[in-house]
Order: structure tokens, then C-alpha cells, then sequence
């Protein structure tokens, strides 16, 4: 994923705030982009399909590095855009 | 608010909390037509099957997040919206003052539906009304007739606050004056039985909800609610950040004093998680035996450390041994160890347990 310029790090947070913090990033970034969002939460694995899913968002892979079970979430945001609230 | 036109469909709004009421309540507003995005409203004292995944990270089965799930089963958009700062006014000052425990009930369901219709969709139009599954009766505090009254003024919303699963126990609102929902559609649910909603439920087809306990908020917790009251007392002030209440969730909590309290992992879950603070407490385990990490929240002295190292001392693999010994770590970095005894069970006083 040598493409990916935006890393959102939310190791050490609990659900759901990664993915409020994805959320309010997909909001800010250019529809059809993608970023790298580092979780420690296993919470992630359901959470974020099911807001990608949701909003037409992709997950494009997803890895767990052996070091502290850090889990690797690569994103690509919908091709349109969608108006969130904050 | 900007009126529905003939180009603009008309759009609710439905506070979701994950359980059974919000789902239903949706679902029969969907049913007549209407526009429904949902909002979850992320407050940090939230019940959510992720805190407890902390302690269960090696099960197989990974806990959903209801109100993504609720939505799911709907097809319907959901904002999840984190308002930890602004909930803290709710939670420090209740106007209505609090439930059993420290649940503020009544102001934080006026909050939420408040700035529910204060939002703005996804098409970037604001709500023309908002729904919540409500239920005359179903609770003490937030949901008796009188109160869902004060809910209905103080939020702003009067007539555009609409809840289907008791609406025609209630004065008509705007969407059913309108002619935007119909009236005889809704439902006239009342009282603490969940019979009438477990039956719509399965008329709907609906069979794998959520229905917690106490509800859907850690302050409804007798425990929990002990443990902010100890967090408040022993700091002098009622406040807290959300690492504080994120702690409360985790592990077990005792203070022999007032200087310092322990949060003692009860698994390798907690233990895992309880290390990320390493840069913000001071940490103790037994490094002679395997046995659970231990925060210090506070500011033990000398007689303090040795307390605590005999209490985690307690709860590991040595705690039979005559001595075992025990690792301190600082948030600096720096580190030494302490030769203890281990305390035996009656050593350890029940007063020292909070909210168990």
C-alpha cells in the first residue's frame, strides 16, 4: 500500500472512538481516498466493515503485526462524498 | 427548520442505543416511508460489548457494536457522534438531579434529543422531526409520563418529537398532524413489560437484539456508580477525563488509602490494556511469578508501594510463597524491585474493594 498518505493511529483507544476518529478523517479527506488506521481494539474487525459497508467505503486489506497485536486497516473512502455531523 | 418540499423528502431523525425500543421504533417509522438516519451518541460511559472484548480478546466471537448493527438490519445511515465533553455537564450537573445510582437519566435523554435535531443529515438538511423508543412506564426515572413531558419541552423539540412505540398514548405531533406518519400505524405501548415489544419484534422478524440489563449506560451501575463517587470523593473534585472513566470499566479497584488506589487486571486482556499506561502510572507486577499487572492511580509513598506490591502479590501465581518479588515501574522509566510477603485473603480488608 505504497500509496497510502494518511495514517490515523488510534492504538490504545477502545471502541468506538477508532472509528469516530475514522469517521471525522473520512470526512475531512477527498472522496475515493485512502488511509492506514492503526488499532489495538479487536473491536475494529466488526466495527469498521460495518461502517465501510454502511457508507461505501472499502476496506482494502487488513494485517495484524505480531508486535502488540497492532491491527492494520487499509481504507479507501466512498467516490462520493457523504456529509457527516460532529 | 426549512419546510419538506415536493423536492425534499421528509427526514427523521432516531437516537439509536443498540437495544430493542430504538430498533422497533425505527422500523415502524421506516415502514410509513419516512427518511430515517440514525445517531448514537458516544458519551464514554457507553455499555458497549468492545469494553468487555478487553478482557475477552481471545474468544473467537468479536463483539458488535449494536447500534452499527441496528442500523445494519434497518439499511440506514448512522452518525456515531462522540460528545464526551460536552456530556460532562450532564453527569457533573443534572438539572433533574440523578437515578438509583449516578445515572442522570432525564437530562442526558433531553441533551440527546436536543442535539439530535440540531444535526444535519447527510444530504446536509436538517431533521424535521426525531424519534426515540420510548415507552410510558418501561423506566423509573426518564420514561414516566410526566417526565417524557419535561424531555419534550426541554429539548426544544415539542411537536416534532415523535415515539412510536407509545405515540397514541400521547398528544398528536407535527409528523402525525401533517399527515408525514400515520397515527394508526403507531403503537400505544406502556408499563415495564417488554412483552408488547418482544412481539413486534418477532413480527419483524428481529430475533438477535440486544437487550442489557441495566440499560445501555455504565452510571446505571450500582459498582460503576461507586467507583466514579470513590474517583470524585478522593480528588476533592467532581470531574474527570475520559481515561478515568475508561478506567472504571477495567479490572479490579482497591484503596487501602486515601493516597492511592489499585487497578488490578483480572486477565490477559486487562493486562494488555492496563500496559498502555505505562507512561502515566506507576505499574507493579510480580516478577518472580506470573500474575496480573496492577496500576497505581495516585500518590502512593514508600508504605504505599509495598501495600500494593503485597495485594498484586496476592492475586498471582506466588501467593503462597513466603516472599516473592515484586516489580515497580514509574512512569520515567525507572524500575526496582521489592522483596514482599504476599497478603493472605483475610489480610486484605473488604473496605479496600470498590464496587464489587
Amino acid at each position: 500500500m505504497n500509496s497510502t498518505t494518511v495514517t490515523l493511529d488510534t492504538t490504545g483507544l477502545l471502541c468506538p472512538i477508532p472509528l469516530i476518529r475514522a469517521q471525522d478523517l473520512a470526512k475531512k479527506l477527498a472522496p475515493g481516498s485512502s488511509f492506514l488506521l492503526l488499532a489495538s481494539d479487536p473491536g475494529v474487525y466488526y466495527d469498521i466493515p460495518a461502517w465501510c459497508r454502511m457508507h461505501g467505503h472499502e476496506i482494502v486489506s487488513v494485517d495484524e503485526t505480531s508486535q502488540e497485536n497492532i491491527i492494520q486497516m487499509w481504507i479507501r473512502t466512498a467516490a462520493t462524498t457523504n456529509r457527516t455531523n460532529q | 427548520m426549512e419546510p419538506p418540499t415536493t423536492t425534499r423528502s421528509v427526514k427523521a431523525i432516531s437516537l439509536i442505543s443498540g437495544g430493542l425500543d430504538s430498533l422497533l421504533a425505527t422500523k415502524v417509522i421506516l415502514d410509513q416511508g419516512i427518511d430515517v438516519e440514525g445517531v448514537n451518541f458516544f458519551t464514554g460511559f457507553c455499555v458497549e460489548g468492545h469494553t468487555h472484548a478487553i478482557r475477552k480478546r481471545q474468544r473467537e466471537k468479536i463483539k458488535r457494536n449494536n447500534a452499527l448493527w441496528v442500523a445494519e438490519q434497518l439499511g440506514i445511515k448512522l452518525h456515531i457522534v462522540d460528545v464526551v465533553q460536552e456530556y460532562k455537564d450532564i453527569v457533573l450537573n443534572p438539572k433533574y438531579g440523578y437515578g438509583k445510582n449516578l445515572n442522570p437519566c432525564l437530562d442526558c435523554k433531553i441533551f440527546m434529543v436536543e442535539r439530535a435535531l440540531d444535526m444535519v443529515g447527510f444530504d446536509g438538511h436538517k431533521f424535521d422531526f426525531a424519534i426515540t423508543g420510548e415507552v410510558i412506564g418501561q423506566r423509573p426515572k426518564s420514561q414516566r409520563r410526566e417526565t417524557m413531558a419535561i424531555i419534550t419541552r426541554d429539548s426544544g423539540a415539542n411537536d416534532r418529537l415523535l415515539r412510536p412505540l407509545c405515540a397514541k398514548n400521547l398528544p398528536s405531533t407535527l409528523p402525525e398532524r401533517e399527515g408525514w406518519v400515520n397515527r394508526d400505524a403507531l403503537h400505544d405501548f406502556s408499563g415495564r413489560s417488554r412483552k408488547p415489544q418482544m412481539t413486534l419484534a418477532a413480527t419483524y422478524g428481529f430475533t438477535d437484539y440486544s437487550q442489557p440489563a441495566g440499560g445501555c449506560c455504565f452510571l446505571t451501575d450500582q459498582n460503576y456508580s461507586s467507583k466514579l463517587h470513590d474517583l470524585w470523593s478522593t480528588r476533592g473534585q467532581r470531574n474527570y477525563e475520559l481515561d478515568d472513566i475508561i478506567l472504571l470499566k477495567v479490572g479490579r479497584h482497591l484503596r487501602p488509602n486515601h493516597r492511592f488506589k489499585l487497578i488490578l487486571a483480572r486477565e490477559e486482556g486487562e493486562n494488555n490494556f492496563l500496559k498502555g499506561y505505562r507512561h502515566r502510572f506507576i505499574q507493579i507486577d510480580i516478577a518472580s511469578h506470573t500474575g496480573p499487572l496492577a496500576l497505581i492511580d495516585g500518590d502512593p509513598n514508600e508504605g504505599d508501594l509495598r501495600v500494593a506490591s503485597r495485594i498484586v502479590a496476592r492475586y498471582s501465581q506466588g501467593r503462597d510463597e513466603s516472599k516473592v518479588s515484586a516489580r515497580v515501574r514509574f512512569p520515567d522509566g525507572e524500575e526496582k524491585n521489592m522483596n514482599i510477603r504476599p497478603y493472605s485473603a483475610h489480610e486484605i480488608p473488604e473496605h479496600w474493594h470498590i464496587g464489587v
